[in-house]
């Protein structure tokens, strides 16, 4: 640990730029791949390395989360869209070069945008003087991050008296339960809809 | 010595600025309805990087604080329930038109 502290390297910024390539670089295979099996594999790639990203912001609990449910959840049932529907003649679809060119102007205008919109704020430029000095206490937030889906902020505990901190309105406990339903509704309806039908001709015959 | 040093909300903006991008266009241009499905989980990722960015307290001294933290949280949720809706619909699509080119689904046009 000292030996690493002698040299003086931002392991920060080093590890931000390593993930930040990681994540862009493969962002733009999955846009120039043709191949739809290609591009599902770099869109894994890129969504795990965007949750190093968030481990690198001291957001631990939702790299993780973005590990289990995205990476091991949603880009399986992908994955799993991908396999069902791959015939040869869909698995490579090549875009006309019109279409391309109206889109990658479109898109440049809009990145240059918003790249500008991100160097706008001075308070957003200059970052953190000292992101040493923040404690280790501080930035586990797994606790707290259960506390407030129950309706408990334990980290606005020392909010002054008459904010916007209501007691028992302040957490997100109405959120999260009308997300559960949500997504409870949601998976019965997918599995409804996506059920394998019999044809009203092939009865007889497939039944 | 990277020339990013201290790392900053401006440089996880155009992180997310560029999944974005990447996003819509893919949405734009890819012709396999599978394909339009991946270019909304990036831009989808990438509003939640700046989520992410803002609320945490290594990049700004005033930060979102935990709030960052939980809506990103609901919005992975949210994503995966769109996934599988939006994954659904395709199958079903395929299933009844035996094609899952985007540039097929014509039968709504007025």
């Amino acid at each position: 640990m000292m030996l690493l502290a002698a040299f003086d390297f931002d392991w920060h910024a080093f590890f931000f730029m390593f993930f930040a390539l990681l994540t862009c670089g493969f962002a733009l295979a999955v846009l120039f791949t043709s191949n739809i099996v290609r591009m599902a594999f770099y869109l894994i790639l890129s969504l795990g390395a965007s949750a190093g990203l968030f481990f690198l912001a001291g957001a631990e609990f939702v790299g993780a989360m973005q590990l289990m449910i995205y990476v091991g959840g949603t880009l399986v049932l992908l994955i799993f869209g991908v396999m069902l529907t791959a015939q040869s003649r869909f698995v490579t679809m090549k875009t006309s070069s019109g279409e391309w060119v109206m889109a990658l102007v479109l898109g440049g205008a809009l990145l240059f945008l918003l790249l500008t919109a991100a160097f706008r704020v001075g308070d957003w430029r200059t970052g953190h003087p000292n992101p040493a000095n923040v404690g280790l206490a501080e930035s586990k937030t797994t606790t707290q991050i259960g506390m407030g889906f129950t309706g408990v902020r334990v980290d606005k505990l020392d909010a002054p008296e008459g904010s916007t901190l209501v007691s028992g309105m302040s957490g997100y406990l109405l959120p999260f339960v009308i997300v559960s339903v949500h997504l409870l509704v949601v998976l019965v309806g997918a599995a409804y809809m996506a059920r394998t039908k019999r044809r009203a001709s092939s009865a007889g015959v497939g039944a | 010595m990277i020339g990013i040093s201290p790392v900053s909300v401006s440089h996880y903006l155009v992180v997310g600025a560029v999944l974005f991008v990447t996003g819509a266009v893919c949405m734009a241009t890819k012709r396999n309805a599978l394909g339009v499905l991946m270019g909304v989980e990036l831009v989808i990722n990438g509003a939640n990087l700046n989520f992410i960015a803002f609320g945490s307290k290594y990049l700004r001294v005033e930060s979102l604080g935990l709030d960052g933290q939980l809506i990103a949280l609901f919005v992975i949720v949210l994503a995966a329930a769109e996934a599988a809706v939006a994954l659904a619909i395709a199958l079903n699509f395929y299933n009844n038109h035996a094609t899952i080119d985007v540039d097929q689904a014509s039968e709504l046009k007025g």
